[in-house]
């Protein structure tokens, strides 16, 4: 008879005790409802949604999501944050995310140039937010 | 009633109309806004992560230069006021990051080289005028001081993001069935209706890095706006203000998918019931002109 051992030591690693930190959160809290997912206002663009992100820091996939472009379009509006059963702030999560490939000089903002009209208009709030949130 | 009062630095360029608005609606309220002095931005955003220290020290500047004028610091633009609560509160909270922040601002603050008695705990509260009109003023001074009360005007509510959520750290209202802009209206007249995606996202600063994505967004809340029949929408906060106004220019340009729906903020409407003259309104500055539309409803 084969003797199956389960255990979690895998899963835990430097970087996830340092995305758990940095948010605050407990990444084990998720019991994956979605709905985090059903609210992003930005999920329709992203290669994968919250409650995603969510398990694959479980897993301990956390290759996976770092090559995620969602926690880069994530704006914080803390949908997610209010909505979740189980009071776990993605969007802190997501900051986490951002703040660790940032400061290893990774997934910095692509200043692009956008159109000479929306320059002109565009509140200054906006960029400054953007270099806030994309930028070290 | 005397209070301090940060414009931010949107209110000072992009969005003037909203701080010359404001400013004439408190001063028909007898709200004294003292502004400060010398004020910087805030840094838009609040850092989220638990070991930032960087982004707070804006923020804390701020509040610091208030105590001097109220124990209460008002704000109007959504970002800001986010912001500054939010920074306030991890002062509040975390004793470490304080002594960091108090000890690189005693040493750093304009225009003194070294303050040796600088402090602060965190002790100045931050409002929002739609809080002090609530809470202090009430809603039925505010009806008495309308002499052209806004009959019939179907206006959507539009709250947004930062106003209301994280809802532990804000706590202003309800995140999702908000009603304070609800009464705010009602006293001005208008007939408020009731917008589905009245606290959904606009796509946020995500405009000037993936403006298409926002623009979707955006599309969205306007898309339902009109569908629902409103006449005008109303915001607290300039980026919505102006992602709300440029992608429905684009989208009056291009197709027929939506009606004309104004973007004012609270206090244009405000100024508008109140009898301000035409130049306070500062509907000049809008890509959707809202003259057409408010001259129709006969105002």
């Amino acid at each position: 008879m084969t003797t199956v051992r389960l255990s979690s030591r895998r899963l835990s690693s430097e970087i996830l005790s340092e995305i758990e930190e940095l948010s605050g959160q407990n990444l084990y809290a998720c019991y994956q409802c979605g709905k985090c997912s059903a609210g992003c206002p930005l999920g329709f663009a992203a290669d994968l949604l919250p409650h995603q992100i969510m398990r694959l820091l479980q897993l301990g996939m956390t290759k996976e999501v770092f090559a995620s472009q969602a926690p880069w379009l994530c704006v914080a509006c803390m949908t997610c944050a209010t909505r979740c059963p189980k009071g776990v702030d993605v969007a802190k999560v997501m900051e986490a995310i951002r703040t660790i490939q940032l400061r290893e000089g990774r997934g910095a903002l692509q200043v692009f140039l956008p159109p000479a009209e929306l320059v002109a208009e565009v509140p200054q709030l906006a960029t400054v937010s953007a270099f806030r949130k994309l930028s070290l | 009633m005397r209070l301090a009062y940060y414009p931010g630095c949107t209110l000072a360029s992009k969005a003037k109309a909203f701080d010359q608005t404001a400013r004439w609606v408190a001063q028909k309220l007898d709200i004294e806004l003292v502004e400060l002095p010398e004020w910087q931005c805030c840094g838009g955003l609040v850092p989220q992560v638990t070991d930032a220290v960087m982004g707070l020290l804006a923020p804390i500047r701020i509040l610091a230069d208030a105590q001097t004028i109220s124990d209460k610091l008002m704000t109007l633009c959504s970002f800001c006021y986010n912001t500054l609560k939010r920074a306030n509160l991890v002062i509040q909270q975390d004793a470490e990051r304080r002594q960091k922040v108090v000890d690189f601002l005693r040493e750093t603050r304009a225009p003194k080289v070294f303050d040796e008695n600088f402090q602060y705990d965190g002790s100045v509260s931050v409002v929002h005028l739609l809080e002090v009109l609530r809470d202090d003023i009430g809603f039925d001074n505010v009806r008495q001081k309308v002499v052209r009360p806004l009959t019939g005007v179907r206006v959507a509510p539009y709250y947004g993001c930062l106003l209301l959520r994280p809802p532990k750290e804000i706590g202003l209202d309800d995140p999702e069935e908000p009603t304070v802009m609800e009464q705010l209206l009602e006293a001005l007249g208008c007939e408020v209706v009731d917008f589905p995606r009245k606290v959904e996202c606009c796509g946020s600063f995500m405009i000037v890095n993936r403006p298409e994505i926002a623009a979707q967004c955006s599309a969205t809340i306007l898309k339902s706006a009109s569908q629902i029949g409103a006449q005008l929408l109303v915001t607290t906060c300039p980026l919505c203000q102006f992602n709300l106004d440029w992608q429905q220019m684009r989208m009056l340009e291009s197709n027929g998918e939506i009606t004309p729906v104004p973007v004012l903020y609270f206090t244009q409407l405000m100024a508008l019931a109140m009898g301000a003259e035409p130049f306070v309104l500062g509907f000049e500055h809008h890509l959707v002109d809202p003259r057409p539309a408010v001259m129709e409803l006969g105002l």
